[in-house]
């Protein structure tokens, strides 16, 4: 991975982005409208996936655990 | 591919026409990209009717808000808030004469494209890919432009008058004649306009009762005559000779629509080549059907004469045809050759019954003596009458820079519409930024371009459409080729997925076999 042109590729997909989205023809307050909408979207997207993904992943991991380690009491109903 | 024989031996030599499909990715971007300029659309349009900004196109007066609304459709939507924000690329002012070069007076807009300053820089010297310049008979010095110099000095430039008042001057009757001998016809007329030509002799030829049986991607002016005419128009689908035979097969058995009669007249229009898909016609076919169910056939050759064929003389020389197989043979004096008009070329009775009855010789002023004179030199050039052999060369070098353009574009990767042997390229773009962007960018590399969007193509094929010439030189071709390769991967244009190996010079022998890796 080249130092110098890892800026400049990073530059041209955010370019070839702009052409496919046609932000490259928007006005100033457009791209800035579009761009936060994007980013607010993109925002909310990851953090339903942290919490989705957070949340599915502890109760696999207990589940888990409770095969692998001391085996539960009340884990039991659960199998059941 | 290149050595079947196809079609019962019609074809004298093979004919490639490609259009290579869409890629789905590319066309549910282009959806995306048409989709969001849509919405912004939306958003400006209520931003203007809420008096948030400045409304700065066409409206009604506020007396006239309550009335039927004017510019409420699509048309008008896509025009202020489309075709706006990309505008720059279109209506650019040149001062030279559009040769091989041409130099282009430089405009800069500061409110986005609704109005355009002249910053009084003139870019001197930008490769012209856009015009019509075919045979390079666009000059400002040469024979031909002596010869228009010394005409207008004898006969001056305005008529004043019609073709049936007071306006046929000899020129004119020399033109025609000469006109008639380089077509391989009886007899010929000039029209002082190529699009009146098709416009107004149409209605001449057929009326109510006549059926016209008119390719998809017909011109404009080609659909405006055909609807003016008054007789009933079907359509076959583009260069297919299958739709055609059935539309044919139909009309013979069915007849006219209510009453069954037998149809009075029925003519195909078909052009020579298509500017849009730089595709040429199945000439050999329709003439074979045309001859099979007795119809007529009625070929524009706008972009066709003196572009195609081993002597320039278009597409019926290209398919080596006898041009008496073509009833009315149209074609224009814009494109090859350097002037401005259009005529069209037949048997003697269609050609005199046109010189009463057109609406065009009737009503239209006659064609200025200058340009005139300029036709009458250059159609002398091309057929070698004036004693050098320029004009054959001419044809070749345009044969030559077309196969070598067409064969690079290919190899880059980028989709190219139609004919391996029309010198009208089409380089597919399809996203909406890329139209303008491509554009700005080969302007800034001093290369113009035509670039083509909506309404003149599907919304989603927008394309580039180059024009090659034979006054390009072999450099000139290869800086073009290298910036439209430098712009097609800063954009991202090469498409094509099938990726062709490039042609060894010799001939196909059985030991190679597919030409084409996917």
């Amino acid at each position: 991975m080249d130092v110098k042109n890892t800026p400049r590729y990073l530059y041209w997909l955010f370019c070839q982005f702009e052409l496919i989205t046609c932000s490259y023809l928007m006005e100033p307050w457009e791209k800035v409208l579009f761009y936060s909408f994007n980013l607010a979207m993109l925002g909310l997207l990851l953090y339903t996936t942290y919490v989705c993904v957070a949340f599915q992943a502890s109760s696999a991991f207990q589940l888990l655990c409770s095969f692998l380690g001391n085996p539960r009491e009340d884990a039991l109903p659960v199998l059941k | 591919i290149n050595h079947i024989i196809h079609n019962g031996g019609l074809y004298k030599r093979p004919f490639n026409e490609a259009f290579e499909e869409t890629p789905m990715l590319v066309a549910v971007l282009t959806y995306v990209g048409y989709g969001v300029l849509t919405l912004f659309g939306y958003l400006r349009d209520f931003m203007r009717q809420w008096k948030i900004e400045k409304c700065q196109n066409a409206t009604e007066r506020e007396e006239q808000k309550d009335f039927v609304p004017l510019y409420q459709d699509f048309e008008n939507f896509y025009n202020r808030n489309l075709y706006m924000r990309i505008r720059d690329s279109w209506n650019r002012p040149i001062c030279s004469v559009p040769g091989a070069k041409v130099d282009m007076m430089e405009r800069v807009s500061h409110d986005y494209n609704w109005t355009f300053t002249y910053t009084g820089r003139v870019i001197k010297d930008i490769i012209n890919m856009g015009s019509y310049n075919y045979l390079g008979f666009a000059q400002k010095t040469g024979p031909c432009q002596e010869a228009a110099a010394k005409v207008l000095s004898q006969y001056g430039a305005g008529v004043c008058s019609t073709r049936q008042e007071m306006g046929n001057l000899d020129k004119h009757e020399e033109l025609e004649k000469l006109v008639a001998r380089f077509l391989g016809v009886e007899s010929a007329m000039a029209y002082g306009m190529g699009f009146a030509t098709n416009s107004m002799n149409i209605p001449a030829l057929v009326g109510k009762g006549c059926l016209i049986l008119s390719d998809e991607l017909n011109h404009a002016s080609l659909v405006l005559g055909a609807r003016l005419s008054g007789a009933t128009i079907r359509i076959f689908k583009h260069n297919n000779m299958q739709s055609l035979e059935k539309l044919l097969k139909d009309a013979i058995v069915h007849g006219q629509p209510r009453t069954r009669r037998p149809w009075k007249k029925i003519l195909i229009l078909v052009e020579g080549i298509y500017s849009m898909e730089g595709s040429i016609v199945r000439l050999p076919e329709v003439i074979a059907l045309k001859k099979k169910y007795k119809s007529y056939l009625y070929l524009d050759e706008a972009h066709s004469i003196g572009a195609l064929g081993p002597s320039g003389r278009g597409v019926v020389d290209y398919f080596g045809l006898n041009p008496e197989d073509v009833d009315v043979m149209m074609g224009t004096f814009t494109k090859s050759f350097g002037a401005a008009g259009g005529y069209i070329g037949g048997k003697k009775e269609l050609i005199d019954y046109l010189r009463t009855y057109s609406h065009s010789a009737a009503y239209a002023t006659s064609m200025s003596p200058p340009v005139v004179e300029q036709i009458i030199t250059s159609v002398k050039c091309i057929m070698g009458e004036d004693g050098t052999t320029i004009g054959e060369a001419r044809v070749q070098q345009l044969a030559e820079n077309t196969r070598y353009f067409r064969r690079r574009l290919k190899e880059m990767g980028f989709i190219i519409y139609g004919n391996e042997d029309s010198p009208v390229v089409p380089l597919m773009l399809y996203m909406p930024a890329k139209i303008g962007a491509f554009g700005r960018e080969m302007l800034k590399r001093n290369i113009g371009v035509v670039v083509v969007g909506f309404p003149a193509t599907p919304i989603i094929e927008s394309r580039a459409r180059f024009c090659l010439s034979a006054a390009h030189t072999k450099e000139m071709l290869d800086t073009a080729l290298k910036e439209i390769n430098e712009v097609g991967d800063l954009l991202q244009l090469k498409y094509s997925r099938r990726r062709l190996v490039p042609l060894l010079d010799r001939p196909f022998d059985e030991t190679t076999y597919e030409e084409t890796e996917d």
